[in-house]
């Protein structure tokens, strides 16, 4: 058996960094940040493109009739604490225009920001300023930082313009460059890093503010493929222990399907689809966004309760068990599954095991009761999921995370899947 | 004729078409020019000929007007402002004779010393030999003192240039409507030719220093407010933006994040500002400003050429060596 596998528990699920799956769905009313459709035109007197008769017009048409260029059209959306919001488009789709809208960079033409309940959108000067300050905090692709300023003052800036004191803004500042793998490098100047290690010193910068929502744009583009990669899985085990709003921008949707918990997909301004990785890759609500699913193998995005099957025999009082050998033969199957009272899994029993049964006391299975057969959640990933195939004989229990027994993943199933998205 | 001049260039290329048809708009052009310049020449021929006295002398000179009215400005401020230009004038007077004294003071080895180590410290080793053999020179030549005039003018005239010239630059960046405004102002400012500049230090402060420092910070601002403004307006945008959305309020986000950035080239206008400072220094001798400039003028006016030569010599060296190590200063700083 492999090792992980052989004591019959989980396998890594869903729920851990950087998978999707674990989609957040709050109540309403506890969003960290709820926008309101929001209008971004830009040209002489905006207004214009938002009256009546020119709303169902098309992006290019508005900007030959009224020579306005619409770079967000009616954009809702919320995001809660601890999730990873996803916005991805194409050059020109208004992304990078939207996560600017969201700290005021650029100025809305019309629309509402709602922020733990205030709509940013009506601060003053001073008020955003403090927002800005301390509520929200952002990362840029090209990082943006100071080059006269040591990777240490870089990190501590945010807190040195907020007015913290500098024994305090460098403690703080240092936590958050150890927490980015930075200790070491604090006197350093921005010419001497890597792009992997600036985009570092950039969002140990902004978790210094310590912010609720933390805006990324494109954080990770310019970076080589390798260095993204390794920089996606931080961001995700990062985000796992900070729990904070991060609104993700990316043109990559293979980036989106591994970072975010929800998507929204933009194109000319509009949200096209917004949903879980799964939704997206599965459901393309348009050929344009099949087309950019794909690249995307699915086996990244489709988990196990897409497969979940009922098994022919569950065993619900297991020790009081005397004709199993009838029981299994009358539901053709070559294996049961042991529960107890409250459904929760308890093993497996295959059926040549059973012959093992002569000359024991009625109902005693223990012996033959497999409890380290391989599970899996319902979230678990098809891809991960592979990997409980390799040694399984039998269909694999799918459990939840109170280890409630919820059904088996037959293996023809995951294959047939699998097989059918290669 | 269009048509001819196309057909010919035609005949003449011999090429595509696309070709053709552009030298044809080339000649057709030229064609429009030779005609414009051809009748203005036929006008002026006939007035010449007929004697349009209307055409050939102005009707009426204003010229005496205008003079009357500058004077009388001239005069009021003068009269008005008496007071305020005594007191530039006697301030600026005490500043440069102390400074003067002073720089004479320092024994020339001193000085040498110290040019020496400026120059290998800031620039190289070998700026540093350079020019202390150029003070040497100076120094050998008896113009040891005159340079040191020159260098106390220019002194004064720097600082001041710079202490208004580095905050105009900076208002210059933080306002559209400023730059717009200064760009003409310094346009002409820097077309002029250089001994315009002499006029209103004359006329405010009368003949000497004082109207030579006054030319002299005239003739040297434009360039440090023009490069300050373009140093602060060329700083990345994207740092610029981050700097924003992490709260910077304006004055913040320019002196933590757009001077910094920007002193390499607000040093290369300080550069430029010294350059045209000593420049000016000199040419100040004609109103009475002493220094290497006066030594130039004197011996010219006697036909001394030796002495002029000489002496026109050692501004020379001092603007390479003042060039050398302000250059060496900007460069270093914009490699870090």
């Amino acid at each position: 058996m492999r090792p992980g596998f052989e004591t019959g528990h989980e396998l890594p699920s869903a729920g851990s960094p950087g998978e999707p799956g674990a989609a957040v769905t709050p109540q309403n009313g506890e969003y960290t940040i709820s926008v309101r459709s929001l209008w971004k035109v830009f040209g002489k007197n905006p207004e214009r493109a938002l009256e009546a008769q020119n709303l169902q017009k098309s992006k290019t048409k508005i900007q030959q009739e009224l020579n306005l260029v619409v770079a967000l059209k009616d954009v809702t959306f919320e995001a809660t604490t601890g999730e990873t919001f996803v916005v991805m488009g194409l050059s020109g789709s208004g992304k990078s225009t939207l996560v600017r809208c969201l700290i005021r960079l650029i100025e809305a033409t019309s629309g509402d920001i709602l922020v733990d309940g205030e709509n940013i959108i009506d601060y003053d000067s001073n008020q955003l300023r403090n927002f800005r300050r301390s509520k929200v905090a952002m990362v840029f692709q090209n990082f943006g930082l100071l080059p006269h300023k040591n990777v240490l003052d870089n990190a501590a800036y945010g807190l040195e313009v907020r007015g913290v004191g500098k024994e305090q803004r460098y403690e703080v500042a240092s936590e958050m460059l150890a927490k980015v793998g930075l200790t070491g490098w604090e006197g350093s100047y921005q010419r001497e890093l890597s792009g992997g290690m600036q985009q570092r010193v950039g969002l140990a910068r902004a978790l210094a503010l310590d912010p609720e929502i933390l805006l990324m744009d494109e954080p990770f583009s310019g970076l080589d493929p390798l260095i993204r990669r390794q920089m996606r899985g931080e961001l995700a085990s990062l985000q796992e222990e900070i729990q904070k709003t991060i609104i993700f921008i990316t043109h990559d949707l293979d980036e989106a399907v591994t970072v975010g918990d929800r998507i929204a997909i933009m194109k000319d301004g509009e949200i096209i689809q917004l949903g879980s990785p799964q939704d997206i890759i599965m459901n393309p609500v348009d050929d344009f966004v099949k087309e950019f699913t794909q690249g995307i193998p699915k086996t990244k995005v489709i988990n196990v309760a897409s497969i979940i099957s009922e098994p022919e025999l569950i065993i619900a009082d297991w020790r009081r068990i005397e004709d199993l050998v009838a029981q299994m033969d009358r539901a053709g199957t070559e294996y049961a599954i042991c529960v107890d009272t409250d459904n929760k899994y308890i093993g497996v029993i295959p059926k040549q095991k059973v012959t093992l049964l002569a000359g024991r006391p009625a109902g005693d299975l223990t012996d033959i009761l497999h409890t380290d057969v391989a599970t899996v959640h319902p979230e678990t990933l098809l891809e991960q999921a592979l990997a409980a195939l390799v040694d399984a004989t039998i269909p694999i229990p799918v459990v939840d995370g109170s280890n409630c027994f919820l059904g088996v993943a037959a293996q023809r199933d995951i294959l047939m899947v699998i097989a059918a998205n290669l | 004729m269009g048509i001819k001049f196309r057909k010919i260039a035609n005949l003449i290329t011999g090429k595509g078409a696309t070709r053709a048809s552009e030298n044809a708009e080339r000649i057709r052009k030229m064609a429009i020019i030779a005609a414009v310049i051809g009748i203005a020449l036929l006008a002026s021929f006939l007035v010449h000929k007929y004697g349009v006295t209307g055409a050939l002398k102005y009707p009426t000179n204003l010229g005496p007007e205008l003079t009357g009215l500058l004077d009388g400005g001239f005069q009021w401020i003068l009269v008005n402002g008496e007071w305020f230009f005594d007191a530039i004038s006697d301030n600026l007077k005490i500043a440069l004779g102390k400074l003067r004294d002073f720089l004479v003071w320092i024994p020339w080895p001193v000085v040498v010393a110290l040019i020496f180590l400026l120059g290998w410290r800031i620039a190289s080793f070998a700026v540093g030999i350079a020019s202390a053999l150029g003070m040497v020179a100076i120094g050998l030549v008896n113009l040891w003192e005159p340079a040191m005039v020159t260098v106390a003018i220019m002194m004064v005239s720097v600082s001041i240039a710079i202490a208004f010239g580095i905050p105009m630059g900076i208002l210059a960046a933080s306002s559209n409507s400023v730059e717009k405004l200064l760009r003409p102002v310094l346009d002409g400012m820097q077309t002029m030719p250089s001994f315009v500049y002499l006029i209103p230090g004359i006329m405010l402060f009368g003949l000497g220093n004082v109207a030579a420092i006054l030319a002299t910070v005239l003739y040297a601002l434009p360039p440090c407010i023009r490069l300050t403004n373009l140093g602060i307006r060329q700083v990345d945008p994207s740092v610029v933006e981050a700097g924003r959305s992490f709260g910077s309020s304006p004055f913040q986000l320019l002196y933590k994040v757009q001077i910094p950035m920007a002193v390499p080239t607000i040093m290369a206008g300080v550069n430029q500002t010294v350059m045209m400072a000593l420049a000016m220094a000199t040419i100040a001798a004609m109103v009475g400003a002493g220094g290497l400039g006066i030594e130039v003028l004197r011996s010219m006016g006697q036909l001394e050429e030796g002495e002029a030569f000489v002496a026109g010599t050692a501004i020379v060296i001092m603007a390479i060596i003042i060039d050398r190590i302000s250059q060496g200063y900007v460069l270093s700083r914009s490699d870090s």
